[in-house]
């Protein structure tokens, strides 16, 4: 057993820090402040391949392993993590279900488009009345001739609003439950697609975030992705994967706050001293490494099971549970240690306490999360 | 064209923490990577490369984990690479003198292009005693290289002062950090890097019996101590105090 990163993986890391570094952070708090969508750092990303990170080499990607999709998730995220997320979702909620389910046609049409950015792309499952409860989805789809008819609302749509390909899910057989929900690869340029409110949020502002409205939209038949009946089964295991995705955020997160506090307490003089030199503040900073050490293991470990070809939900929902409250509870304490500094907005700080929380809530819940774990131990 | 860019694995200086009792810099655990301005030496090559065509060697002495450095040039842009696997503890004569055996096993090459110094030593003398082993033309500190079929012309930065200079071929040029901004390899050329060939090859196959000429007997940090003098009286007296001292330490110019 080897607990190291590969050469290749190393390489990976490095080269994403040192963009990240240079490229990402230093507009990090811009884009917070003024919500906006971070376009030029993703078309300099798609240059290096970061938006095709798992999209095989034949449809234009790197057709890379999950744990080296992990690594540029959290490196990007640790300096911003509405960049993260963007990422995440394009990567592991769209491009994957098209690679795992798509037919050969949707593959060449939308991975290469993918692969080299020129459209993002979103997942919209969430309606008003279905979040967490997935099965109680209200968007309806009916053939007419060579289109699907669809009809409903969706909503928390992360880049809903400048997404071009959207992986979405309606109800074909209501009679069916769960086993009547299919899943379709829908273009913004639809007839009948339209982008609702956008949302103003506590964070992950540079993130958009909208409704997506569906009024008798038109979509050609041969954008069905799998069978019909097949969106539940996708939906599942789509957001199994992008678990790792969002515990890798979380994972940059909380490295940020880390950074952050040791950089700050090494520095704040109080009573003659640097605030480091105090054991509440080395406490503080060690539980946090402890606990982030930790969580990058269950994101690597989930992404290892997952590339082995295993069953992974539990490995992904435990990294996700951890990895989320570690980087809540992290940035708790980031704030804590730079006191009233923290608190401001002159502090990136401020930023990571706003941005961790969701963490705990999209791609599922805390409690969806403990729900699948106990799911699987308690058959 | 065929371009040779020698680059150095060294400690990541920002890394690096001193001893507080022997002021000894402390290594073990600091990570390694290319010294940086060898990357900008790298990014010209790949620039001269893409108007000209031909080939890019890397050509490295060091540890044998500098392998993978060389990897990450192989990735930005470079063709094939050339370790020379040599204890870490040679002088700058040693080293030049096993660049130039590498450089001759090499072959065929039309320009060699370096950092000005390393980013741990700074010594600034690789590149030149290396053209002068090698007894051909070089361009020192160039920070701004044009290559041409049949000549080469460089801005070099001397300070105050720019100063363009010219060589034909083969010559070698020193480059600092403001000629270009490195690239990034892709994730696509991190995986091609994989499939570039690296020749190794040990200093004692290359060179019999060379031997250091210089003795290095210790490596300190120098600490600088805050003289931490607070002047309490009031705002005018202060102010001419402080005045005072610094054009006393010769801070103030003028």
């Amino acid at each position: 057993m080897k607990l190291e990163l590969n050469e290749q993986q190393k390489m990976i890391q490095k080269m994403v820090r040192e963009f990240a570094e240079k490229q990402v952070g230093p507009i990090a708090a811009e884009l917070d402040k003024k919500e906006e969508y971070p376009h030029k750092t993703l078309k300099e990303m798609a240059k290096l391949g970061l938006l095709g990170i798992i999209i095989p080499p034949e449809y234009g990607g790197a057709g890379l392993d999950t744990i080296s999709y992990a690594i540029v998730i959290e490196e990007i995220s640790r300096k911003c993590a509405s960049t993260g997320v963007v990422t995440s979702v394009h990567n592991s909620l769209v491009a994957w279900p098209i690679i795992k389910y798509g037919t050969e046609e949707q593959k060449k049409k939308y991975l290469p488009i993918l692969a080299k950015g020129e459209k993002i792309g979103a997942f919209a499952g969430t309606e008003p009345n279905a979040g967490s409860d997935l099965g109680a989805m209200q968007t309806t789809a009916k053939l007419n001739g060579n289109k699907y008819i669809i009809n409903g609302d969706k909503t928390f749509i992360t880049s809903g609003p400048e997404a071009g390909i959207i992986i979405i899910f309606a109800v074909t057989d209501k009679e069916a439950s769960s086993k009547g929900i299919s899943a379709f690869i829908v273009e913004n340029t639809f007839k009948g697609f339209k982008v609702g409110s956008i949302f103003e949020k506590l964070g992950i502002n540079a993130s958009k975030t909208s409704e997506l409205i569906f009024e008798d939209m038109e979509v050609p038949k041969e954008n069905l992705l799998g069978s019909e009946g097949d969106g539940f089964k996708i939906a599942l295991s789509t957001l199994d994967g992008g678990r790792i995705g969002i515990a890798s955020q979380a994972v940059g997160i909380a490295q940020a706050c880390l950074d952050e506090s040791i950089e700050y307490s090494k520095q704040r003089q109080q009573f003659g001293r640097p605030i480091a030199k105090f054991q509440a503040i080395q406490w503080m900073i060690a539980d946090m490494a402890t606990k982030i050490e930790a969580s990058r293991w269950l994101v690597y470990n989930a992404a290892y099971t997952k590339d082995q070809g295993l069953r992974f939900s539990k490995e992904a929902a435990m990294a996700k549970l951890f990895a989320s409250e570690t980087a809540v509870d992290s940035a708790i304490k980031a704030v804590q240690i730079h006191g009233g500094y923290g608190y401001t907005k002159e502090y990136t700080v401020e930023r990571l306490f706003r941005d961790s929380k969701i963490t705990e809530i999209y791609e599922g819940t805390s409690e969806v999360q403990r729900m699948v774990i106990s799911g699987s131990l308690l058959k | 064209m065929n371009i040779i860019v020698c680059a150095k694995q060294v400690v990541d200086v920002s890394e690096m923490k001193f001893d507080s009792s022997t002021k000894k810099p402390i290594l073990q655990g600091v990570s390694q990577k290319i010294s940086d301005i060898d990357k900008n030496a790298m990014e010209e090559a790949i620039k001269i490369k893409d108007k000209h065509g031909g080939k890019i060697t890397v050509l490295t002495v060091g540890p044998a984990n500098a392998k993978e450095r060389i990897k990450e040039l192989l990735a930005m842009g470079a063709d094939e690479g050339v370790l020379v696997v040599a204890l870490d503890n040679i002088d700058y004569h040693m080293t030049a003198t096993l660049l130039a055996e590498a450089v001759k096993k090499i072959g065929e090459y039309d320009m060699i292009l370096c950092g000005e110094a390393s980013v741990d030593l700074f010594s600034g003398q690789i590149g030149p005693r290396l053209a002068g082993l090698l007894k051909i033309p070089q361009i020192t500190y160039a920070m701004k290289v044009t290559a041409e079929k049949n000549s080469v012309t460089a801005e070099q930065n001397m300070g105050k002062n720019v100063v363009t200079s010219e060589s034909t071929y083969p010559a070698l040029i020193t480059v600092t950090k403001e000629i270009n901004e490195p690239r990034l390899p892709s994730l696509m050329q991190i995986l091609g890097a994989a499939n570039k060939p690296i020749n190794e090859y040990t200093a004692e196959t290359l060179v019999k019996d060379v031997k250091p000429v210089v003795e290095t007997i210790d490596l300190k940090g120098v600490s600088m101590e805050r003289k931490n003098v607070i002047y309490k009286n009031d705002l005018d007296e202060s102010v001419e105090q402080l005045v005072n001292s610094l054009a006393k330490e010769g801070v103030l110019g003028g």
